[in-house]
């Protein structure tokens, strides 16, 4: 073997040497990039049931909670935001009225992400449909969008927010799944704060979690099905 | 590049002193344009400068810089230098993954920040000029558009507060 050979072996394997050491830092960039924080995961869909038959008229308990929990107000002007509303309905035909929390539906194709034209207007990958506020420019298409009318937009300069639940003048906004709970291992205030416990919140995903098992025995439907929004909140009783 | 790292130091305290002090002699000669100096002897050059300083020192008065209420402060997570440089960095890019993709760095959140450095006697990063956040965006004049939606204070301040009423 001549030292012309020898020379070209030797490059060839520092060359593979070095390729692989240039390769190796950018693999443990990502597997570390996937350990630090795993986020928002897609196989997980968040959602809730609601049993008409234990909610009860003229019980506010849901709406105070979210109150208290995000810092609204409480007031029912057409200018004050809320997130979740009670509503009491009757069937005319046989006179049988139910009372339901009514509040965003976190619907798998929601229509105001659809319209935003700036993008604040999301759903993370576990199905919470939020609002970015750094980009809204409150045009208030997503409250036009929105079948449920589950939106509201701030008209006043706030003070006193809760530290977990930024809210501002010039924004939508809209329940929030209580996603700050959420994140370290909560559940929604208005369904801690169910005295009957008539809102089931779980993974829809999670056949073992009680939300799966009860949808899977229960009949339920979901509010205004006909539009196949899909939405995560689904209700029973009704 | 020794001038160079001078310079910044000097533009960092704002200090037109700071700014001569940090220059070596040869340099500052030149800075001065005192080329007819050149040949005097560095001695006599000093002692020009010092009357140069004196003499200066009102006219250029030192800016003071903001005295911060720095709440419980201690060890920040990373150093104060980067941290005064790159918070925003921090902040910006934190805030899209944790509402977006529901990453949320405790370590670096605007929330750790207030925990920290909120004052110890109002438990707030913008209630007084001279709170943690106010007393430098004041003192830089560059607007602080966070707090119109996001909370100045303490967790524990607002559940108190909230649970009083």
């Amino acid at each position: 073997m001549s030292d012309m050979d020898m020379d070209r072996r030797n490059f060839l394997k520092t060359s593979v040497g070095a390729a692989a050491v240039a390769i190796a830092p950018g693999m443990m960039l990502y597997s570390v990039a996937q350990a630090k924080g795993e986020g928002a995961s897609s196989k997980v869909r968040w959602g809730m049931l609601i049993d008409t038959n234990q909610c009860k008229p003229g019980c506010n308990d849901c709406v105070t909670a979210c109150n208290n929990e995000n810092g609204l107000s409480g007031e029912t002007k057409a200018t004050d935001s809320q997130w979740i509303r009670k509503i009491d309905i009757k069937d005319i035909s046989t006179g049988r009225e139910i009372s339901l929390p009514m509040m965003c539906q976190h619907c798998e194709h929601p229509p105001c992400v659809d319209v935003c034209p700036t993008n604040a207007s999301m759903k993370r990958a576990d199905g919470i449909v939020l609002v970015d506020k750094h980009r809204c420019i409150g045009c208030r298409y997503c409250m036009m969008a929105c079948p449920y009318k589950a939106r509201s937009f701030v008209h006043e300069p706030l003070t006193g927010q809760n530290p977990d639940v930024p809210r501002g003048k010039g924004t939508v906004e809209s329940c929030t799944l209580c996603v700050h709970r959420i994140d370290v291992g909560g559940k929604p205030a208005c369904s801690e704060a169910c005295p009957n416990q008539a809102i089931v919140f779980g993974d829809l995903n999670d056949e073992n979690s009680e939300i799966a098992q009860k949808v899977r025995s229960v009949a339920s439907v979901q509010v205004r099905a006909d539009l196949r929004l899909n939405p995560g909140v689904r209700y029973q009783g009704i | 590049m020794n001038l160079l790292r001078d310079q910044s130091a000097a533009l960092r305290t704002r200090s037109p002193l700071a700014y001569l002090q940090g220059m070596s002699r040869g340099s500052l000669r030149r800075a001065l344009h005192i080329d007819l100096l050149a040949t005097v002897p560095a001695r006599v050059t000093s002692a020009l400068l010092l009357v140069l300083v004196c003499v200066a020192q009102p006219s250029y008065a030192v800016e003071a810089q903001p005295k911060l209420d720095i709440g419980k402060g201690g060890q920040c997570v990373e150093d104060t230098q980067w941290m005064r440089k790159n918070h925003m960095h921090l902040l910006k890019h934190g805030r899209d993954d944790a509402l977006r993709l529901g990453i949320r760095d405790e370590k670096h959140s605007l929330k750790t920040c207030i925990e920290c450095h909120a004052s110890t006697k109002d438990d707030s990063v913008t209630a007084r000029a001279d709170s943690f956040c106010v007393g430098c965006h004041k003192y830089e004049a560059v607007k602080l558009d966070c707090f119109e939606c996001h909370s100045g204070t303490r967790k524990s301040a607002w559940l108190q507060q909230r649970n009083a009423k």
